[in-house]
């Protein structure tokens, strides 16, 4: 069974449609990236599924079961984690405390017992603590933990938002455009770390870029969208070579010569 | 410069970082504690009224300061607190420790309750909504006349603890303490909050909703939460109010008080405890420091000098300057001179100047 199930979804906004009947499916420890030029309906895919815009028609559903039926707030809990576009990390609580706020629902203890500071509630923040270091660990945080977000460089920021989407411990792991404004040296690193994430983590990776080029060295898969609908889905060899592909990206007449 | 040199995560949860910073509190507190023996009864209720002001400002300070939502109406739940304090007491016949404890629970269910229409409000028009919330409530109080006594007002019950007397006149000792204890209660309560799932799901709201709700957090349910606890908070401090001021009528909680309560944080520094302090000191001090300048320039050059309304004229200039020129308020500000002492000689002018993010454009609200 397929792990993420888009089926035929359609969203508009007023008179345009963002995404037009878009299906497509996510296998489990896949790493499938979603390529498209600017406005091809990429990000709202991504929204889509974090449950912040409704469909028109169509279904989503994570491990056989639709999302529809659920709130924004629900579907971390699912292990569905995300990254955003334009990082939206909680600038003026430290990279550990972001990380921490990734293990929100994993947290057991009631509020009485938060604002009495329980021994069981400590047992909870030690052992979210432990998690969060795993992550830290594995990303290279270190450096940075004690760091306010408010004064770290971009290229940090963007695997700090990796870090606590991780933290949440998630099976499918949603990247908007991780390698957005990534030097080369910071985008290579970026690459080796989603190998990383799917190879020692088994997390399944759902990706959205633009670059063919950076998507094709780490994707099994991709889909290529314009104007709201697939063009093209396969391995990445065989979408860069699509005709319809090509002439999204450069054109009518590059596609006929 | 000190660094925490940490070992176990166990460490990284304590109270206090390191020994030094717990002992510089503990002497605090003890210093709190021993106000009593120290200051003259005039004195005295001035610390009473810091205490409570700093109750009051904890409580804003937890839905402003760490959940990001402003509010200008907290006034009415100080007024809640107060008033159902008093007819607990009065009518039900509570003893004070219960008719205290329920209060602050009711004015909390009444802050849920505000808080639920007031979800799909934000910032200025938040503030907008919880100001009418103040100015609807003074005339509420005078409209419930049986249960409030209108314009006359109530006088607050006499309290009894455990078979002593609190009086606010006859044992002022009795009643700083008394505060001094709830403060001491609500801090810890707030610390507890802050290095739990709770207080970071408050400043993850407050920074970015939209990544919140990515991360679980139920964004409508913790914003209810901080209101909750935030007016609970509130509106102990409004019983102790009016315990303090004795008789009190709608006049006490005009929206006035609620925007120097929301003053007060920002001059004290939004998002921190030591804020609310801070502030509440400063709103306490400055009619005194104005008596006393006055009666200086009267002795100095003769005839009265009465100006109406310079209380309110100096605190919000200072509120305009801090804004001006320290943003994050009197604990900002003290930090910082903390770090360019401990770092002296190689503290930098550009340390603390604030990095400018341009990635705000594309925000979902």
């Amino acid at each position: 069974m397929s792990l993420l199930e888009v089926d035929g979804v359609t969203v508009r906004f007023g008179g345009v449609t963002a995404l037009d009947r878009v299906s497509f499916a996510v296998e489990p420890g896949e790493i499938f990236s979603i390529v498209g030029p600017n406005g091809a309906g990429k990000s709202t895919l991504f929204n889509l599924i974090s449950r912040f815009h409704e469909p028109e028609e169509g279904d989503l559903r994570f491990a056989g079961e639709s999302l529809l039926r659920l709130a924004a707030a629900e579907i971390g809990g699912l292990g569905i984690a995300r990254t955003f576009q334009n990082i939206e990390l909680f600038e003026h609580s430290s990279v550990l405390e972001n990380l921490l706020v990734g293990r929100h629902t994993r947290r057991r203890v009631s509020i009485p017992e938060q604002i009495l500071f329980t021994p069981a509630t400590r047992r909870e923040e030690i052992a979210h603590r432990a998690a969060v270091e795993r992550v830290i660990d594995f990303l290279d945080l270190q450096l940075y933990r004690d760091r306010t977000i408010a004064g770290l460089p971009y290229g940090v920021r963007k695997v700090v938002e990796v870090g606590r989407a991780l933290a949440i411990e998630p099976r499918v792991l949603l990247l908007d455009e991780p390698y957005s404004r990534l030097s080369n040296e910071e985008s290579m690193d970026m690459r080796f770390r989603i190998g990383d994430i799917r190879a020692r983590m088994g997390v399944t990776v759902l990706m959205v870029e633009h670059d063919m080029g950076l998507v094709s060295a780490v994707s099994d898969r991709v889909m290529a969208l314009a104007d709201g609908r697939v063009i093209a889905t396969g391995t990445p060899a065989a979408v860069q070579s699509h005709p319809r592909v090509i002439e999204a990206y450069l054109g009518t007449q590059a596609a006929a010569s | 410069m000190r660094t925490a040199f940490k070992t176990s995560y166990a460490q990284d949860i304590r109270l206090f970082p390191d020994v030094r910073r717990a002992l510089r509190y503990v002497a605090l507190v003890a210093l709190a504690a021993a106000m009593p023996l120290l200051l003259d009864d005039f004195l005295l209720g001035e610390a009473t009224n810091v205490l409570i002001w700093a109750i009051a400002g904890m409580g804003l300070m937890v839905l402003t300061g760490h959940a990001g939502q402003a509010s200008l109406g907290h006034a009415a739940f100080l007024a809640v607190g107060c008033y159902a304090n008093a007819i607990l007491m009065d009518r039900a016949g509570l003893p004070f420790v219960a008719s205290f404890l329920t209060a602050g629970v009711i004015t909390g269910l009444v802050g849920v309750l505000i808080a639920v229409p007031a979800f799909r409000l934000h910032g200025i028009y938040l503030a907008i909504a919880t100001l009418a919330l103040s100015i609807l409530t003074e005339d509420i109080i005078v409209l419930a006349e049986p249960w409030t006594g209108g314009v006359i007002g109530l006088v607050a019950p006499d309290i009894t603890i455990a078979g002593v007397e609190v009086d606010r006149y006859a044992s002022p000792d009795l009643f700083y303490w008394l505060c001094l204890s709830v403060v001491l209660i609500v801090t810890l309560g707030y610390r507890n909050v802050l290095r739990t799932p709770l207080g970071r799901a408050f400043v993850a709201i407050r920074d970015s909703e939209i990544s919140a709700q990515a991360m679980g957090v139920n964004v409508a349910r913790t914003k209810a939460l901080a209101f909750g606890l935030s007016c609970m908070v509130t509106g102990w401090a409004g019983a102790l109010m009016g315990h303090f001021v004795y008789t009190f009528n709608h006049e006490v909680f005009t929206v006035i008080i609620s925007i120097q309560l929301l003053v007060m944080i920002v001059i004290g520094g939004l998002g921190s405890i030591q804020g609310a302090f801070w502030g509440a000191l400063v709103l306490v001090s400055i009619p005194q420091a104005i008596n006393i300048a006055r009666d200086g320039a009267q002795a100095a050059f003769g005839g009265s000098m009465v100006i109406p309304g310079i209380e309110t004229g100096i605190f919000m200039a200072i509120l305009i300057l801090f804004i001006l020129f320290e943003p994050r308020g009197i604990h900002g500000r003290i930090a910082k001179w903390t770090i360019y002492v401990e770092l002296f000689p190689l503290c930098r002018r550009d340390m603390f100047r604030r990095q400018k993010s341009f990635l705000k454009t594309e925000r979902m609200r």
